[in-house]
């Protein structure tokens, strides 16, 4: 679901700062760049206060984030809404024990970690990356957390893609 | 220098801080006692201690810019960002910043994220309109920095926009051994024409304690590295 459709008057500052790059990573994706949200003290901090709105009454006591923007935004909402931080890394950056999980996603195919016990049965995790394009990504995220025995309550993203709409 | 150092003698949120660092051994090579803050990040008091300290150091400093190396800068600088009113600008790996220059297109992509209109694409290619440049190619916009690190060497970019000029910046990662990552954080700062006012870290490394300064600027660093015997 999209908060856009809610018409707050956040929504507008959020989405205009974020910029569109043509031909980035490769030919023919269209790559929408949130960093041009981060010099906008004002809008970075309207878009985590209304994912701080969303999800601080939930108990959830995880928040997952995906390398690298997901490190962006995730810690922000971890810290206001009481949850420890987890970061889900490409392969061979997390030093300790980890569980994979292999997917793919718009342009390639990937991994994703998570340390073991990092996260309890039974928790109740969130996950934020920048932007979900076809899924992939935030559904080895989701793999990832349950297999480890949380509940994923919701996956939180800055932007949606148009075209991947209604999940 | 060490928060203990300057003014947080006995401050009982830095024991916390460092209890919840873990060190893994022979990480990412042999000999290498890697400081592992993803335990700090599950520790919600330890982390939001850690994020308040800086922030109640830096609130009042008139800090427009926080510049967080990737990955492990980004983890923590962004709430400081965000607590003291300044822009977070990623210093981030070669490749993973668009180094394009443009505010979004209207006409060719159907999508409600835009802002002015600045071109029209015509074969995949950017034509920008007369007020802006009549020039076909795009400048690049990344400026990127080499330098070496406690294992190996890399680079870092910025986006050459995201800094203007006389700009007061703190630049922020996890850790800092040789110093050589927060060098290059530094002199890609200093190109964009800000000042850097000082480096900020979580675990500060015995070769840098003495120094208490990189490139002239001022070092702050909250704890020093955890040893093995020191961990459960």
């Amino acid at each position: 679901m999209s908060a856009f459709r809610e018409e707050d008057p956040r929504i507008n500052s959020i989405r205009t700062k974020i910029r569109l790059v043509p031909n980035f990573p490769k030919q023919g994706i269209d790559f929408l760049d949130i960093t041009t949200l981060l010099l906008d003290p004002k809008a970075f901090k309207n878009t985590i206060d209304m994912f701080v709105e969303r999800y601080k009454n939930k108990n959830i006591s995880v928040v997952a984030g995906i390398e690298a923007r997901g490190f962006i935004f995730g810690p922000p909402i971890a810290l206001a809404i009481g949850a420890k931080f987890v970061p889900l890394r490409k392969p061979r950056k997390l030093p300790g024990e980890v569980i994979s999980e292999e997917y793919t996603l718009e342009y390639g195919s990937d991994c994703l970690e998570m340390h073991l016990g990092a996260v309890q049965r039974g928790e109740c995790a969130l996950v934020v990356d920048d932007l979900v394009a076809t899924g992939g990504t935030l559904c080895a995220a989701m793999n990832l957390l349950e297999r480890a025995g949380a509940e994923v309550v919701e996956c939180a993203c800055v932007i949606e893609l148009p075209a991947l709409k209604d999940r | 220098m060490f928060a203990e150092e300057n003014g947080l003698k006995g401050d009982p949120r830095l024991q916390g801080i460092s209890n919840a660092i873990r060190v893994v051994p022979h990480f990412p090579k042999p000999g290498i006692m890697f400081q592992d803050i993803t335990t700090l990040l599950l520790n919600h008091k330890a982390f939001k201690d850690a994020v308040d300290i800086f922030v109640d150091r830096y609130r009042h400093m008139n800090i427009s810019v926080v510049a967080g190396v990737e990955a492990r800068g980004f983890m923590f600088g962004p709430s400081i960002a965000l607590a003291i009113g300044a822009k977070f600008v990623p210093l981030s790996k070669p490749g993973t910043l668009p180094d394009n220059a443009m505010m979004c297109v209207q006409n060719h992509f159907p999508s409600p994220y835009f802002g002015e209109q600045i071109g029209t694409v015509e074969k995949n290619r950017l034509l920008l309109d007369k007020s802006y440049s009549t020039v076909s190619k795009l400048p690049s916009e990344v400026i990127s920095e080499d330098y070496v690190l406690e294992y190996g060497t890399d680079r870092l970019e910025m986006h050459v926009n995201a800094v203007l000029p006389g700009e007061r910046a703190l630049v922020f990662d996890d850790l800092v051994a040789t110093g050589g990552t927060l060098s290059a954080a530094i002199r890609l700062l200093e190109r964009a024409g800000a000042e850097v006012v000082e480096c900020a870290c979580v675990i500060g490394l015995p070769v840098v304690e003495e120094q208490c300064r990189l490139n002239g600027k001022p070092l702050y660093i909250l704890v020093e590295p955890r040893e093995i015997e020191d961990c459960c």
